[in-house]
């Protein structure tokens, strides 16, 4: 079988779980159910079964098993896939673990470091991030009054739909050698000579940063503004220091919102593709130039999809991690 | 006279919970009809099975004498008015009006002009073009009813529409819709917890309890009737006191009770003419509404039908007070009086003599714990 | 009285910080885009032109580009907005462990770096499209593209709705069914027009999201070029001023963009509120 049988396969059976979950609900359950086609009417039913399948299936599941599938083949060229040769391997999951069978290292170094620190700079930047966010946030949602907040609103809205490439140039123009923040540094006399920001990658974090601020502060905004300020106000009149409102009153409500945030923030963060790009130095090893290369350097598709795979993996292990951690679920954390 | 709607042995469970026990009743034709219950007694559910949102578990429903099973609410010769009206916030009201002709293929022009004469009639067409936000309550609640009437139903159906308004506008509109009822001359079914408003408008009125239909009859009927207990304190008050049936005769039950030997009605059976069957030994309950007791004077002798409690409070509310007496009967007895200015009212935790007309008490059998 | 006016002045410090670092490099790139040099700088001044943008305006690749992306941009918009519709719809008719399996899966684009569906999309669809024997008409950049763009605008998209759509008073829907309207005819009278304003905005939102992406675009997007990947690789060659004068207009357009729905948004709360008015009026003299 092909690597599309196997994928037709594997939807199918997704599919029939769907299905079956369906019946054993209808079957448990209290009220009076309607048939699909009746609920809704032949021509919404068909339209509401064309149009969840055609997106879920052709644009998201079968994309997905497919390149999983392709992960664990080799490289080959087009007449001998699904010949003879065509087996399934580890290989490209070995090659990111421990590198190609002709290099004497023990590990992949390169490419376990520069997955590991991609991770944990993502993290330490989410966590930056939500500290500079969250002040903002609470300030709109709680103490500001209506026009400070639509100004303040309408301000943030300004570089949100400025894109990344743009943001990561402006940067760029920013930190350069001999760019304006290292004009003004030592026109004030701040440093003597320029400061190397892109070479040190600072510029890239600043800009990683500053990309996914406002990402964090709507939802952040949107949950603290859903708390009531009298339970804020109470437990001020009750003594409590500053800190230990937000840490155990305004924080616990806006968890859900803070979640959120955190997970775009932590997922964009080290998915991005732009701001490396053009902010990296050169000893910059983002994780993500290095999938770009393993497509459009070695024209090695499928180990282009595993370590793709290997991203995706760190992406979901970090969203179940900060379910877990704040004991929520999917859905609250998806508003 | 023809019967608007049937039900015939309908049942409505949903899962393993019984909404509605089987049920028959026969809805006249041209009747104002309400469903009178607290909430979950299954009132809204047997409403909605009559439109059609509910499919009965067995049993038929019958709309002026066609088997309505299978058919969806869309094809009922019904019209529901909800209890929050559901009119649709972003038509305005001439198009609310309309929409039931729209559906049904009928021209703009015409459609207007039948919205229009329609909002005539319940005194908005000044305000035909606005959107419903902009409406009173009350304003609202008339565009419901030329909504639904537009459509021409044979069954007008309303579900509890009026617990929304304040109450002096839903005493005014009690008046309206009744007016409107013989106006149009078709069937109302009006689903209320507000004895008030079922006494005052319908023409029969069915008293629900836990899924089952508890009494049916003219409002007067059920007053001075009630068929069971739940009944009998639910439309109006009434005292219950426990006791033993010591004799029967000319219609009247003689009952030992814990204040002493007390006499009343025997009540009717279920068909509502003859009385239920009560012989000596039977356990029973007496029933007497709080404003049929009365206050003996001090130096009259007691009378045949009377008792003595203990005068634990006494409230005054305008034209009535009420007492709340200790007969020891382990719960308070209540009397009620209009109020009058002469005569000083007894004082607190003083012993009273009180009594009531035979005829003014009802004697059922005591009800098994099975009900 | 000290201690507050110390805490209102840190408050007014962090948010002027704020605002610098959010709007600072935006205005120092805008600035550049006045400045003659050509390597975009902001001080010194040595001139102020307008050239960058007249070459902006005849730069055939990035007006080529433009063009893509509107075209994908209302393409994914339209697609996504009717899958996403259809996808909340069915959310709300799933109950129990059918729905949880359902919200999984079509959030789950949103939780997937768009790299890895752009990936997805490519590698697929290479196969497929010659299953099918249609490679030469669907396997190119656009197509693609808009595709993988779908995915997760859809989900987006479903999300946006699907907030809305909870908030639907279903005997709205009773109540059209009870005057005879068909299940299409509710659909199409009753719920479209009720999720009207969530359907705009996730069409807004979707056309943005698409016309912005680039993670998972420079994957899908093969040999053609959107405004985005011609970007890309200009930056990528080097600094131009041109590029800041895209940065401005797109900046430009954006605010102007913002004050209009913020224009459109009070008029439509100042309408409510006369609604509002007028009704507590007439209630004022139906209770007299």
């Amino acid at each position: 079988m092909n690597n599309l049988g196997i994928t037709f396969v594997a939807t199918a059976l997704m599919l029939a779980l769907f299905f079956f979950l369906v019946r054993y609900d209808r079957h448990r359950a209290v009220t009076a159910q309607v048939g699909f086609f009746r609920r809704n009417g032949a021509l919404v039913g068909t339209y509401l079964v064309l149009g969840v399948g055609i997106w879920m299936l052709f644009t998201f599941i079968m994309p997905m098993v497919f390149m999983v599938d392709l992960s664990f083949h080799h490289k080959l060229p087009p007449s001998k896939v699904g010949g003879p040769e065509d087996v399934y391997t580890l290989d490209n999951y070995r090659m990111f673990l421990f590198g190609s069978t002709t290099s004497t290292d023990s590990l992949n170094w390169l490419h376990l470091r520069s997955f590991f620190m991609t991770i944990f700079i993502s993290i330490l930047i989410t966590l930056v991030t939500f500290a500079i966010a969250y002040p903002l946030a609470y300030y709109m949602a709680q103490v500001a009054r209506m026009q400070v907040l639509r100004l303040l609103l309408l301000l943030l809205v300004i570089p949100y739909w400025v894109n990344d490439i743009l943001r990561a140039f402006a940067f760029r123009i920013v930190m350069a050698e001999n760019g304006f923040l290292n004009q003004f540094l030592q026109g004030i006399g701040l440093t003597h000579g320029p400061i190397d920001f892109l070479g040190q990658n600072i510029a890239l974090y600043v800009a990683l940063c500053y990309s996914h601020l406002l990402l964090m502060t709507f939802p952040l905004y949107n949950a603290i503004e859903a708390q009531d300020h009298n339970q804020i106000e109470a437990a001020r009149d009750l003594g409590a220091p500053w800190w230990h409102i937000h840490l155990f009153v305004v924080m616990p409500h806006a968890k859900p919102g803070i979640a959120s945030g955190m997970t775009l923030c932590f997922m964009l963060t080290a998915g991005a593709v732009a701001t490396p790009m053009v902010l990296g130095g050169p000893n910059s090893l983002w994780f993500t130039p290095i999938v770009y290369d393993r497509f459009y350097q070695l024209f090695d598709w499928p180990q282009g999809a595993a370590y793709a795979i290997v991203l995706l993996l760190a992406c979901i292990a970090f969203v179940f991690g900060v379910l877990k951690l704040t004991g929520l679920k999917l859905g609250e954390i998806t508003k | 006279m023809t019967s608007a709607i049937e039900l015939e042995k309908v049942r409505i469970t949903f899962g393993t919970f019984t909404a509605v026990h089987e049920t028959d009743l026969q809805i006249r034709d041209g009747e104002f009809f309400s469903f009178l219950g607290p909430s979950g007694c299954g009132k809204t559910t047997l409403l909605r099975t009559i439109s059609g949102f509910v499919q009965p578990s067995s049993g038929h429903v019958r709309i002026g004498g066609a088997d309505m099973a299978g058919i969806g609410p869309n094809k009922r010769p019904t019209a529901l008015i909800f209890q929050n009206l559901a009119l649709f916030p972003m038509m305005s009201v001439a198009e609310n009006v309309a929409y039931g002709l729209r559906v049904r293929g009928v021209g703009k022009s015409e459609r207007e002009a039948r919205a229009l004469k329609l909002l005539d009639q319940v005194a908005l067409s000044p305000h035909a073009h606005k959107k419903v936000s902009a409406l009173s309550g009350g304003q609202k609640q008339r565009v419901a009813i030329a909504r639904a009437l537009a459509v021409e139903p044979k069954v007008l159906l309303l579900d509890e529409p009026l617990s929304a308004l304040d109450l002096k506008l839903r005493q005014h509109m009690r008046r309206e819709l009744r007016e409107i009822q013989q106006r149009v001359g078709i069937t109302f079914i009006y689903i209320t917890h507000d004895q008030g408003e079922a006494l005052n408008m319908s023409d029969r009125i069915a008293v629900m309890n836990a899924g089952r239909i508890e009494q049916v009859g003219h409002g007067r009927e059920i007053y001075a009737n009630p068929q069971s207990a739940f009944v009998a304190s639910f439309v109006g008050e009434s005292n219950v006191i426990p006791g033993r049936v010591a004799a029967v005769g000319n219609g009247l039950a003689h009952v030992e009770t814990p204040l002493g030997r007390l006499a009343g009605r025997v009540g009717l059976g279920p068909d509502g003419s003859a009385p239920i069957a009560l012989s000596a030994g039977d356990e029973a309950q007496l029933f007497v509404r709080p404003e049929q007791i009365r206050l003996v004077a001090p130096d009259q002798p007691r009378p045949a039908c009377g008792f003595g409690a203990r005068l634990r409070d006494l409230s005054f509310e305008g034209s009535m007070t009420h007492l709340e007496l200790d007969a020891g009967l382990g719960m308070p007895c209540n009397a009620s009086f209009m109020t009058s200015n002469a005569g000083a009212l007894p004082e607190i935790g003083t012993d009273l003599a009180l009594q009531f007309d035979p005829l003014d008490a009802i004697v059922l059998r005591q009800e098994g714990r099975a009900a | 009285m000290n201690a507050q006016k110390i805490n209102s002045a840190l408050v007014s410090l962090y948010l002027v910080l704020f605002f610098l670092f959010l709007l600072g490099p935006l205005l120092v790139m805008a600035v550049s885009a006045f400045n003659t040099p050509s390597y975009p700088q902001v001080w010194p001044i040595r001139g102020v032109t307008l050239n960058w943008f007249v070459q902006l305006f005849h730069d055939k690749e990035m007006l080529e580009g433009l063009r893509t992306s509107v075209v994908i941009g209302v393409s994914v918009s339209i697609l996504s907005v009717a899958m996403g519709l259809a996808g909340a719809l069915v959310m709300t008719q799933l109950f129990g462990t059918s729905r949880a399996y359902y919200y999984f899966l079509v959030v789950a684009p949103v939780l997937i770096p768009g790299i890895v569906l752009g990936i997805a999309t490519v590698v697929f669809w290479r196969d497929f499209t010659g299953l099918l024997g249609l490679r030469s008409l669907l396997y190119n950049g656009t197509v693609l593209t808009i595709l993988a763009q779908s995915s997760f605008v859809s989900s987006y998209c479903m999300l946006i709705i699907l907030a809305r759509l909870q908030r639907f008073d279903v005997s709205q829907e009773e109540a059209a069914l009870d005057l005879g309207a068909s299940y299409p005819q509710v659909f199409r009278d009753v719920l479209l027009p009720y999720l009207r304003p969530a359907i705009l905005s996730s069409a807004m939102l979707g056309f943005l999201t698409s016309f912005e992406n680039y993670n998972a675009t420079t994957f899908a997007i093969l040999a053609d070029k959107t405004l985005t990947t011609v970007l890309a690789s200009r930056v990528r060659m080097g600094s131009s001023p041109v590029i800041s004068a895209l940065a401005t207009v797109i900046v430009v357009l954006t605010i102007l963009a913002a004050l209009m729905f913020e224009w459109v948004k009070r008029r439509e709360q100042r309408r409510q509120w006369s609604r509002e008015k007028e009704a507590r009026e007439s209630e004022r003299l139906e209770t007299a």
